[in-house]
């Protein structure tokens, strides 16, 4: 049956139907479905793992052990997991293993616009790159093929547009793979005298996967009807791109192995259609192959590399002409992302505004506190750093900065690689103070249960990290705990807490409000005789609450009850139902 | 057939992603070749949201660019302007007159463009707004007001109305099919 799938899920069957027995991961958009989809399946393993690394060697791990395995993760996920990435190289598979990673050119869920194709190259492990769903779930079977073949775990390199579009697909049927676990020390213990007999494995692998290339069906030329007298090199989401723009009548050589890339082939290309465009997101890194082999193309002097391609972008680097649209004269205000009514992390953020405190901050939906009205953050970096980053602020501003600076890290995000900064600021000794942000989920990405959960993927239940017990035995003495929607609580503990001559960790804890078990309650109204138009409550920076003919008003639709605002009011204008 | 091409917009969490998926199983279930993007993460909290739906003999790129909708479905009256150079010249804006107002607005710095659909109509474009919050609330739920939008795109196909049912069906939970039949009922015959 012909059905519609998002590249993720569809990459979520090629991997199931590959005969692939465990997945483990870390959420990261745009890579989350491939995981969430492959659970679905009753007859495998799957897991979310506190980190990408933890995931990667776990998929390592079940792949010695003779099971076809897979790890997913978002680009910057796979900086967390590059450490064994380097080294699988050299010990390459027992069974076949691939990692899955989706980098998101222009930045719709990401802190950066990094290119993971880099990786595949320095790591020297091939890497695949479908264009559109059905090729995803074929590319993950091949993925498997070259995984056992030629000894090394696979990359399938996804985009947002090819993760998050949904495109035709056909299914197939499920093949098992086992394989034999037998004791090899020579490949698998990567000590130096063994990891020097193994680098020239991987140097005569990368050639032969080279030689593969030249012929593999997965990159294909596509002969033009010879109406334009060039040709195209291109890969993943551009390639529809081009084929969007000029249909049949440019020949495209359509790239699907991104690495190594072949020589022959393109050499022989170039030679055909004479002037070569090379069209590919972000960095060129198939545009410097081509220089490098000798063939003179053209590439990123026309093509940008910032963010996403369109047909729009193809169309105009070829001087066709725009086309015709409707403008208005009037501007439309911006509508960035914020956090929902009822977010219980906007009372932390209210207090800290409130009291100008420095905040540190870190990656999901909290570093929407960085938004306007509350404007509460200085710095987001990457997973885990407001920890680390605060105990290095405070070892330099001392007591200049130690009684008015926080970070702020999800609970997810904590278990991710906050903790190793807590660590360090226990065992270094910093003055500092660490608040977690647990809503008990992980948030951003969609609700992903994780270790301080007490549920697994299939929500089922599982072990559980107790915060408040994990911080002491780091040796954090000062463990206290919160309610964000206690907005007086809050402000007398984060005051309290910076005011100690100690490291110190606040748990501010209540759960994501769009989790199912958190019950809204009734909206709450504006009585328009208590309201004075102070805007007090405009500074909470609530989507459901809005100023219109002088008077604040609570937007039902959106309102979830939490009363936080009825506190806030100096006048008691904000009312439950019935008051 | 040529591609024709429908932008779904609105606000996050206003459930772009079910009238999308109701309009690929239709549309596949038609014989088309379809592809459906849209964007996850971070837009869905509360910030502006595209979904593009676009359909035909054989469909290369899964997004739409300036000039090229055919139709724009906005789920609240300034998302429809703020999509309105991706509308080809003779397309038609279907819209949701329900007001959400962004944090710009909010907070005081902007003020929220009301008559925004006037001008669009002054400029010749074929707006087409309805009141789908209450028509939703009629059906009985609030929520429903991307089935109602639904329901109103539909008038513009030829596809039978028997169709859209059945997609329904297959796309919402038993519980709530019913209310969401009523609510693309509303949007189709008001």
């Amino acid at each position: 049956m012909k059905e519609l799938l998002i590249g993720n899920a569809a990459l979520a069957r090629g991997i199931y139907e590959a005969g692939c027995s465990v997945i483990s991961s870390y959420p990261g958009t745009p890579s989350t479905e491939i995981t969430e989809e492959f659970a679905k399946y009753a007859d495998v393993y799957c897991e979310w793992a506190p980190n990408e690394k933890v995931a990667m060697e776990t998929a390592f791990g079940a792949s010695l052990r003779g099971k076809r395995s897979a790890c997913c993760m978002k680009h910057v996920g796979l900086n967390v997991a590059a450490d064994p990435l380097f080294t699988m190289s050299y010990t390459g598979v027992n069974a076949g293993m691939i990692i899955c990673v989706a980098d998101d050119p222009g930045m719709h869920s990401s802190q950066n616009e990094q290119d993971s194709r880099h990786y595949a190259v320095a790591a020297k492990v091939p890497m695949l790159e479908p264009s559109d769903s059905q090729e995803a779930l074929d590319f993950a079977k091949i993925a498997y093929e070259i995984s056992e073949q030629f000894d090394t775990p696979v990359f399938i390199k996804m985009c947002t547009r090819v993760a998050h579009s949904q495109s035709i697909v056909e299914k197939g049927e499920r093949t098992e793979v086992t394989k034999e676990y037998v004791k090899n020390p020579k490949k698998y213990i990567m000590a130096p005298a063994n990891a020097i007999a193994r680098h020239p494995f991987v140097e005569e692998r990368t050639a032969r996967l080279t030689e593969y290339a030249e012929t593999s069906p997965l990159n294909r030329v596509e002969q033009g009807t010879g109406e334009c007298d060039f040709g195209i090199i291109t890969s993943s989401t551009s390639y529809e791109y081009v084929k969007e723009v000029f249909g049949n009548s440019v020949s495209v050589l359509k790239l699907g192995m991104i690495n190594p890339l072949p020589v022959k082939l393109i050499q022989d290309f170039a030679a055909r259609v004479g002037k070569v465009y090379v069209i590919e997101e972000l960095d060129p890194v198939i545009e410097t192959h081509c220089k490098t082999i000798g063939v003179n193309v053209i590439g990123k002097e026309k093509f940008s590399m910032l963010g996403e391609f369109s047909q729009k972008t193809i169309a105009k680097a070829f001087g066709l002409p725009e086309k015709e649209t409707v403008c208005l004269d009037t501007a439309v205000p911006v509508r960035p992302p914020m956090m929902c009514a009822g977010c219980p992390h906007r009372g932390m953020y209210y207090v800290l505004a409130k009291n100008k405190i420095t905040v540190l901050g870190d990656i999901g939906c909290y570093t929407l506190g960085s938004m306007p009205p509350l404007n509460a953050l200085d710095m987001t970096l990457c997973m885990g750093a407001s920890v680390s980053g605060l105990h290095g602020y405070n070892k330099a501003g001392g007591a200049e900065t130690e009684n008015k600076t926080v970070c702020v890290i999800g609970d997810s995000t904590f278990m991710h690689s906050g903790v190793t900064g807590l660590i360090n600021i226990a065992y270094n000794q910093s003055n500092s103070t660490v608040i977690v942000l647990d809503n008990s989920i992980t948030g951003m990405t969609g609700h992903q249960q994780n270790p301080t959960t007490g549920y697994n993927i299939k929500g089922d239940p599982a072990g559980k990290v107790d915060l408040e017990s994990l911080c002491h035995s780091v040796g954090i003495r000062s463990v206290r705990v919160v309610d964000p929607y206690n907005l007086e609580e809050c402000e007398r503990v984060v005051k309290e807490e910076l005011a100690k001559d100690e490291p110190s960790v606040i748990i501010s804890r209540r759960p994501c409000v769009l989790l199912k078990y958190v019950k809204p309650k009734k909206p709450l109204h504006v009585n328009p005789d208590k309201c004075r138009g102070c805007k007090k409550c405009m500074k909470f920076g609530c989507p459901a609450i809005s100023f219109r003919d002088k008077h604040a008003v609570v937007d039902a639709t959106l309102c979830i009850g939490c009363g936080v605002c009825a506190g806030l009011c100096p006048f008691g204008a904000f009312e439950s139902e019935g008051e | 057939m040529a591609t024709k091409n429908i932008m779904i917009v609105g606000v996050g969490g206003q459930g772009s992603l079910l009238a999308s998926k109701l309009l690929g199983r239709l549309l596949v279930d038609e014989g088309f070749d379809v592809k459906v993007s849209e964007v996850h993460g971070m837009s869905q909290r509360g910030g502006s949201v595209v979904t593009y739906v676009r359909f035909g003999d054989k469909v290369y790129s899964p997004v739409i660019e300036e000039g090229e909708a055919d139709f724009i479905v906005s789920f609240e009256k300034i998302e429809a302007a703020r999509y309105i150079t991706d509308l080809r010249k003779d397309g038609t804006v279907i819209v949701n007159t329900q007001q959400i107002d962004p944090m710009p607005v909010i907070i005081g710095n902007q003020t929220y463009p009301s008559e925004v659909l006037e001008e669009m109509k002054a400029k010749g474009v074929h707006v087409d707004d309805i009141d789908a919050l209450s028509l939703a609330s009629e059906a009985g739920s609030a929520k429903a007001c991307n089935i109602v939008l639904m329901g109103r795109l539909a008038k513009y196909f030829d596809i039978p109305y028997e169709k859209w049912e059945a997609a329904i069906e297959k796309c919402v939970k038993p519980n709530f099919v019913e209310i969401n039949k009523k609510a693309f009922a509303l949007g189709y015959h008001h």
